[in-house]
């Protein structure tokens, strides 16, 4: 009786455990799937609400907008809309809508791109990014509530195929906002199946439920396990698809995702481990790929606090760090030291470039500031816990306190506590980074403009703030980019951010991926992705 | 049997509602909250979502709110997913965590109970010091160097079973189901041996033998019986031990379980989704202790007073 017991525990974890073993990514020289590893789990597969990484990363298969980015240098492409014009003035845009059907076999209509930027602006959804929305005539007036009609906003369809948006000033990054997911359009009867227009949390992104119009259809979401993704029969460019699906495998531990790779669960990692990265770049230069992003890492400071209130403090502090020693001994994947806040050159923008380290002059900028490495407070230093940011933080602190005598006590706290201190101002300087949402200086610039949500410092300028407006109200690029320089001038002077490098995007990739190109904004149309035979 | 029964239900309400108490005054103080973004939302979007969560009411409201939805079993909506309950989400998580607890304890009563009837029945020889040495290696490796030391070599340098994931390819239950299970076994081993060794040394085991019953027999039919009793009595904390504790193991192998919502919850400030699964877990342990006692007092009539 009692062996008979054992020999049923012993069957059942067999079958329960064994059966073949055959990498996907092995597999998938024939099957045409490609696995992603793609960070945390989504929230929300709504393009409108969500605000993440990964969930962008998964929205870019499932519907398309008005343009697609090039897969290379990222400019846009016609997407839903087949071509456009643009009046002399810069501030009317007329989009011809293509023949193509969202996955239920519906045509897309201009009137879809209405009812979701209706939908993205109304103040009750509660969306994160309407501010994508805010150059078109009254978008942010509507989503601000001061006007009820969104009549009055400069969008309409003139037919079924035409769609006329007005904007408040000629803005030439207008176009590449539109491939952004929260100005996509969305189907208006799925959306009013499963709930209201604004209501939070409609079913309409469960599969079986969502209806899309991109290049893939939403086949399966098992929570912390895998979403996927099938080629769509309906998509207008079904052809150029090469791949069969995708699955999006979540994989929040850098370590796990490191070992998933190399036993052959996913062809491409999200990151790889910080400690490994010198590693690869000898064993698999092949797959290892480091590549500049349109990011940059800074110190955010709030200038309500003593010392840090003091310009010549901060300048100091900046003088006193030198970020080609943090890019090539600390961060060692591949960084570039950053002297403006702006990653260089997209579209030709030139951010002024006026930091330096010069230990001796920040010792005599702090003198003139009336400090002394004496009389300086402790400054805290908080980071989000992480091995990256504690090596930074240690670096600086060695180097502020070489070069200034200050002694910098660092915190780290976990995500939540380390965004909230922000938020209320309950910090001395902090860690922060940013990537642009859009190839241009708006993307950065716009953050530090006087009580904007993540400007997070309690600096304020005028001039900065003028300088920017007359950006926006400017007729070409040019003139437009001499005001941003100008501003950024002062942002750089002023410092209450400081720029240490910019980002690089480093993650592993397999041999049989093709067309995954890199770009500035690590954004891929899996339209021109494939996995090459074997 | 019915007043240990009743004696414990009375004991679990207050010992439930002082974890839901607990658990909501340490979610509600905890820095940071469920809607803080790197990308701020702004004070209108942050006020329409408070009052969609109930977060605008007083503390005591939400407290009392919160309450009556237990009482008729709805645990709110999960703050981190859009549009899915608590229920949703631990519907989802439970049946895997329970799957590989299950199995896990398998394992251990595979492994534990064989190793601990060896070492009873050869005291004090190789055949005792070595799975006992093993056992007490076992208990000592915490499950989070364990699960990485095997994914290396079985996983990467072997190449025999899948890193992670949890049915999603074949053989990836089984690096999990070791992790998990090893502490455990190793416990199931030492009790077994205890238990074993206390009744081998019985009369009615040397009247047995005196019949002229095979070893086998002997120790298969009569000791087990009274030698597996500590075991049984470890069963039901352990089980609960191994659902509450998964939450590593479903960590490091990426398993879509109860744990792996649970500490997902608690980074994310998923104050519903945080309390929901502490209620649940509270539940299940005791749920599980009380079925323990059952269980052994059946066996030994000793206890059912």
């Amino acid at each position: 009786m009692r062996y008979k017991f054992f020999f049923v525990c012993l069957t059942v974890l067999l079958i329960g455990s064994c059966g073949e073993n055959i990498p996907p990514v092995e597999s998938s020289y024939e099957t045409k799937i490609l696995y992603l590893g793609n960070g945390t789990e989504p929230k929300d597969l709504d393009p409108h609400t969500v605000t993440g990484v990964p969930e962008s990363k998964i929205l870019m298969a499932l519907i398309e907008g008005l343009v697609i980015r090039h897969p290379d240098g990222l400019e846009p492409l016609p997407g839903m809309a087949k071509s456009w014009d643009i009046s002399a003035d810069g501030k009317e845009y007329i989009f011809y809508i293509r023949e193509a059907l969202w996955s239920n076999g519906d045509e897309v209509t201009a009137h879809d791109f209405v009812y979701a930027w209706n939908r993205v602006l109304m103040p009750s959804l509660g969306s994160k990014y309407p501010d994508m929305l805010y150059d078109v005539v009254n978008a942010e007036e509507f989503n601000k509530g001061l006007i009820d009609e969104f009549n009055l906003v400069g969008v309409k369809a003139l037919d079924a195929k035409t769609l006329k948006v007005n904007l408040k000033n000629p803005a030439p990054y207008f176009i590449e906002l539109l491939a952004h997911y929260t100005t996509r359009p969305v189907h208006k009867a799925t959306i009013e199946k499963h709930g209201k227009i604004d209501s939070l949390g409609n079913q309409w992104t469960r599969p079986g439920n969502f209806v899309g119009n991109g290049p893939f259809t939403l086949e399966d979401w098992k929570l912390n396990q895998v979403i996927r993704v099938k080629k769509s029969p309906t998509y207008w460019d079904a052809n150029r698809v090469k791949l069969n699906e995708i699955h999006f495998l979540p994989i929040d531990n850098v370590t796990r995702e490191d070992f998933m790779f190399r036993s052959g669960r996913i062809h491409v990692t999200g990151s790889v481990p910080t400690e490994k990265i010198e590693v690869y770049r000898e064993e698999y230069p092949d797959q290892i790929t480091i590549t500049p992003y349109y990011g940059t890492y800074y110190y955010r400071i709030n200038i309500n606090k003593k010392p840090l209130d003091s310009k010549l403090v901060r300048q100091a502090l900046s003088l006193s760090i030198d970020r080609e020693k943090i890019t090539a001994k600390v961060a060692k994947g591949g960084q570039q030291p950053s002297f403006s806040f702006t990653p260089p050159d997209p579209n030709s923008y030139f951010p002024p470039t006026n930091l330096e380290y010069n230990p001796k002059k920040a010792k005599e900028l702090l003198k003139d500031a009336g400090y002394s490495p004496e009389s300086l407070p402790p400054i805290e230093l908080l980071y989000n816990t992480s091995e990256g940011h504690q090596k930074i933080a240690e670096a600086m602190q060695q180097m502020w306190k070489e070069t200034l005598g200050v002694d910098i006590i660092l915190t780290n706290t976990d995500w939540k506590v380390y965004l909230s201190k922000q938020t209320t101002g309950d910090y001395e300087i902090a860690r922060a980074g940013w990537i642009g949402d859009y190839q241009d200086p708006k993307s950065f610039l716009d953050m530090m403009v006087s009580g904007r949500g993540n400007n997070q410092t309690g600096w304020s300028n005028k001039d900065y703030d003028n300088l920017l407006i007359k950006a926006a109200n400017s007729t070409t690029q040019k003139e437009r980019f001499s005001h941003m320089y100008e501003a950024e001038k002062i942002l750089m002077d002023e410092l209450p951010i400081i720029p240490i490098y910019t980002y690089t995007r480093i993650f592993m990739k397999h041999e049989s991926v093709e067309g995954w190109n890199p770009n500035l904004l690590d954004s891929h149309a899996y339209q021109y992705i494939s996995i090459k035979d074997k | 049997m019915l007043n240990l029964i009743l004696r414990r239900i009375g004991i679990a309400v207050p010992v439930l509602l002082t974890v839901i108490t607990l658990t909501f005054l340490m979610v509600h103080s905890a820095p940071g909250g469920p809607f803080d973004e790197e990308k701020a939302v702004s004070a209108e979007v942050l006020a329409k979502l408070n009052e969609r969560y109930n977060l605008d009411q007083p503390l005591s409201t939400q407290y009392f709110d919160y309450l009556a939805g237990v009482l008729v079993g709805d645990f709110g909506p999960s703050f981190r997913y859009p549009g899915r309950s608590v229920t949703e989400l631990i519907s989802i998580g439970l049946p895997i965590t329970f799957e590989l607890a299950l199995y896990s304890i398998l394992f251990a009563l595979c492994i534990g109970v064989l190793a601990g009837v060896l070492g009873a029945l050869r005291p004090n020889t190789a055949l005792d010091y070595i799975p006992m040495s093993t056992a007490m290696i076992g208990i000592c490796i915490p499950s989070i160097i364990l699960g990485p030391v095997l994914i290396l070599v079985f996983g990467i340098w072997l190449e025999w079973v899948p890193v992670s994931g949890w049915g999603y390819m074949p053989g990836d239950k089984i690096l999990p189901i070791i992790t998990l299970g090893t502490a455990y076994a190793a416990y199931c081993a030492r009790l077994t041996r205890g238990g074993m060794l206390e009744i081998l040394n019985q009369d009615f085991i040397r009247t047995a033998r005196a019949k002229g019953l095979s070893e086998s027999r002997v120790v298969v039919v009569h000791a087990l019986r009274g030698g597996l009793t500590p075991v049984i009595a470890f069963l039901g904390p352990a089980m609960a031990g191994l659902l509450a504790g998964s939450f590593v193991v479903e960590t490091i192998f990426g398993i879509p379980g109860l744990g792996r919502f649970y500490v997902e919850a608690a980074f994310n400030r998923d104050y519903t989704m945080i309390l929901g699964s502490s209620i649940f877990f509270s539940f299940l342990i005791v749920t599980f202790n009380l079925i323990s006692d059952l269980v052994a007092a059946a066996l030994n009539p000793k206890l059912r007073d």
